[in-house]
């Protein structure tokens, strides 16, 4: 039948009142309850920044660590070898045939290996070996590759979650995207260059004496303060892990910015007794490979606290303060993609969005109710309908809404008449050999079902594809659009059908049927 | 059906004309490719509005002649003293790197410059966004081509296909020809080209599945042609709304959503155009007859 029972009706009605309550919650001085839709980071400004871990440093810098237990491994059950190489992705060895098998299982041993640890997660190894011939090939396996890059990635959000906290941005987005990237939404942030400084920073601290001989076990570092080539000590004094705090301050003497920072028990112990030491040689403060300051000891510092001046700005030495306080990044970190807009786009994307949307929907709308009279008039109503639970559902669901989104939303207006328009052809066919005027509109509804739900299907399964593979705004547009789609259906099988099956039940002679 | 109009009559012109117009969209897109923007090809984007708004675009572009940028290409964008700006370098490397170039140009201008955008996509991601735009296009098309095979026989899938893959190229032709960008937005808009297509398309289908079993002693072109007239009117309406709001977004929407909807308004019209001249003779060629349907609901 062509009109519902009460409880549809009633339900109907319902629907509709809780679609324009969640609506109305995104109109200013809302105080009942705390849900609106989120404007995207092309609407109200901000930053999208996709780091991305290098984890070759780190592999290599693992592999060396296992030098010392493969030989001793090697030593202790008496297999020769030679010719031990390390590239940075790898250790070879020569290793007699014979011997290859009893390494083989010394090195998948389950229990008390010393060279291979067993990742319990995955129920693998964490390295590698194959042999070719007489030569024997260590590496990460891939299993050992995924839980580094895990373990990295996890330290990592970590370490900048605390550097943006401290800058103070409000609600920054952080996650995990992969194996090794890291996804930083930060909504309207006045100074992105300052925050991409921040997170590309290994800040990897070190406190190393300077040297006069260039021979093994120094390398050369530039202090950046005025280009000096400083010959430092490969040896590590003490490393930002002894660290504590730091903040900024100004010297009392000179009124400079510097840095105050507090070490551990065993940081303080140390540098107590290498500055006891050292009276009057030079300190290198290195920061990710370059020389921040290298002053001279003028007396052993035994207090665990110390600074470093090296010139800054202010700003400089509050950023360095703040890299130093939420510590290293286990590996270094590049970006690989950002977007930002600014706040005054933002804004125009938004006045010029809204206003093509109401444009384009009065434009539907007049035609509409030209082409369909009385009928265009419930489409319409049908149409206004639809917007509202539209809003509705992304109020509920927090949605973000995108600049693209708003085109989703428009183009629903425009597509959102189609099933509309669809039954009302068929019903105008269905008059042409019908006698009775109610089961004309009946069967209208009815054959017309079918077409509308392909119809709608076949754009319901693009939404969801650019919604998987989409990313950002387009995402957004993805969610406006398939969201539409659900309350096209829905206003015009319940919404538009009410108001049709109210007027044609009404209009005994029938005057209205002029579709 | 007296004003009925003879489709049919026009089919083999049409899909003469269709097939030239893909085999010169596949000549563009082999030869001449595809105008990728940053997404696609990585580098930096730029829109930046000059406080000074007489600033004339040739003192912007000579501004920007610094050989580390690589490729440059200045273009005004929407009101007077807005540009967009786009080079190869891909500004992530150095994270000073857009503040100072904002200094030089500041300066180089003697003008106050508002770096409205920032767009900076590294070679790797930018590539892997291609593929997953390209993965994205191909999908959608085997997942529609998969729901009409199961809502109707295979003919009409391969009708409907034939029809997307027609409204797909033609548009990304007409880009290549016009060397208009092609970026995520594109993506997206493409993808909503092959659902309103479709749906443009089992639109027509459902109805003449409906006809084939209706009347029997029709020929196919003659089915497919009453159903086009029957569901023109629908057809028509429909494109005109949707074509009135993305004419509205097209001319007041703003220059970011400039070339995603103009490639949904190329769609529109060339979606409806396949429906009706190149997915229903796809019928006809391939001899579905109502006998078609009735051994497909026998089994």
């Amino acid at each position: 039948m062509l009109s519902f029972t009460k409880i549809k009706v009633l339900s109907i009605y319902f629907i509709l009142i809780s679609a324009i309550f969640f609506a109305s919650l995104n109109l200013k001085n809302n105080n009942l309850i705390d849900k609106n839709v989120n404007l995207g980071l092309d609407l109200q400004g901000g930053s999208y920044i996709l780091l991305e871990i290098d984890t070759k440093p780190l592999v290599n810098q693992k592999l060396q660590a296992k030098v010392i237990p493969i030989k001793k491994l090697l030593n202790e059950n008496k297999i020769n070898f030679k010719d031990f190489i390390i590239s940075p992705e790898s250790i070879s060895l020569t290793v007699d045939i014979k011997k290859q098998t009893k390494l083989k299982n010394l090195f998948f041993k389950q229990t008390k290996n010393t060279v291979n640890n067993f990742i319990t997660d995955y129920n693998k190894f964490e390295l590698d070996i194959n042999f070719n011939q007489n030569k024997a090939i260590i590496k990460f396996s891939n299993f050992g590759l995924v839980s580094l890059n895990n373990s990295v990635l996890k330290q990592s959000i970590e370490i900048i979650r605390r550097r943006i906290d401290d800058v103070g941005t409000k609600e920054p987005t952080i996650l995990q995207r992969g194996d090794k990237r890291i996804l930083v939404e930060l909504p309207g942030i006045d100074n992105p260059e300052r925050v991409k400084e921040l997170l590309g920073k290994t800040a990897q601290l070190t406190f190393r004496l300077v040297s006069e001989d260039d021979g093994f076990g120094s390398e050369k570092l530039i202090l950046s303060e005025n280009n000096e080539e400083l010959i430092v000590n490969k040896r590590v004094v003490i490393s930002g892990d002894n660290l504590v705090d730091a903040q900024p301050q100004f010297d009392n003497q000179s009124n400079q910015p510097i840095v105050l920072f507090t070490l551990d028990r065993q940081g303080a112990q140390k540098f107590g007794k290498i500055t006891t030491e050292n009276v009057g040689r030079r300190l290198a403060i290195v920061l990710d490979n370059s020389v921040i300051s290298a002053p001279q000891i003028r007396e052993s510092i035994t207090g665990g606290t110390g600074t470093i001046s090296g010139g800054f700005s202010f700003q400089e030495s509050t950023d360095l303060a703040l890299l130093l306080r939420s510590g290293a990044l286990p590996a270094p970190i590049n970006i690989v993609e950002e977007r930002t807009v600014g706040p005054d786009l933002g804004k125009d994307s938004i006045d010029a969005g809204i206003f093509s949307l109401i444009i384009g929907f009065i434009l539907v709308i007049i035609f509409m109710f030209i082409k369909y009279r009385i009928f265009g008039l419930i489409s319409n109503i049908s149409l206004i309908a639809n917007l509202v639970m539209m809003v509705g559902i992304l109020t509920i669901l927090e949605a973000t809404l995108t600049l693209p989104g708003i085109a989703g939303i428009i183009l629903t207006v425009g597509m959102a008449v189609d099933s509309n328009v669809l039954i009302y052809e068929r019903i105008k066919e269905e008059l042409k050999t019908e006698k009775s005027i109610i089961h004309a509109f009946d069967t209208g509804y009815n054959k017309a079902k079918i077409t509308v739900i392909d119809a709608n299907v076949t754009t319901l399964i693009a939404a969801v594809i650019l919604f998987i593979f989409g990313s950002g705004p387009v995402k957004g547009f993805a969610v406006t659009l398939g969201i539409g789609i659900i309350t096209t259906l829905f206003s015009a099988y319940f919404i538009a059908r009410h108001l049709t099956s109210v007027i044609v039940l009404n209009d005994k002679e029938g005057k209205y049927f002029k579709l | 059906m007296n004003n009925r109009i003879n489709f049919s009559k026009f089919f083999n012109i049409a899909n003469i004309f269709s097939l030239i117009a893909v085999l010169i969209s596949i000549m563009f897109l082999f030869f001449k490719g595809l105008n990728y923007g940053v997404d696609f090809k990585g580098g930096t984007l730029l829109e930046i509005r000059i406080e000074n708004k007489n600033i004339q675009i040739q003192s912007l572009r000579s501004s920007l002649n610094i050989p580390e940028l690589g490729d440059v290409s200045v273009k005004e964008f929407g009101e007077k003293g807005d540009f967009l700006i786009k080079f190869e370098k891909n500004a992530n490397e150095n994270e000073k790197f857009i503040s100072d170039l904002k200094d030089i140009v500041s300066k180089k201008i003697n003008s106050t410059v508002n770096f409205r955008r920032v767009e900076t996509v590294g070679p790797k991601v930018s590539s892997e966004l291609l593929k997953q735009g390209v993965t994205a296009i191909v999908l959608a098309l085997s997942a529609m081509l998969f729901y009409i095979w199961i809502r109707f026989e295979w003919q009409f899938s391969l009708g409907s296909i034939i029809a997307l893959m027609h409204d797909v190229i033609i548009t990304l032709g007409i880009f290549s020809i016009l060397s208009f960008e092609v970026n995520l937005s594109i993506v997206a808009a493409v993808l909503t080209i092959v659902g309103y297509s479709m749906n443009d398309t089992v639109v027509i289908f459902d109805r003449i599945r409906e006809n084939l079993l209706k009347y029997s002693k029709f020929k196919t072109n003659e089915i497919a042609d009453i159903s086009v007239n029957e569901t023109l009117s629908r057809t028509v309406i429909t494109s005109l709304t949707t074509l009135l709001a993305l004419f509205s977004i097209f001319i007041l929407g703003g220059e970011i959503l400039k070339g995603f909807s103009f490639a949904m308004i190329l769609g529109v019209i060339i979606g409806t155009y396949s429906s009706i001249f190149v997915a229903s003779p796809v019928l006809n060629y391939f001899k579905v007859t109502q006998k078609t349907l009735l051994k497909d609901d026998d089994i």
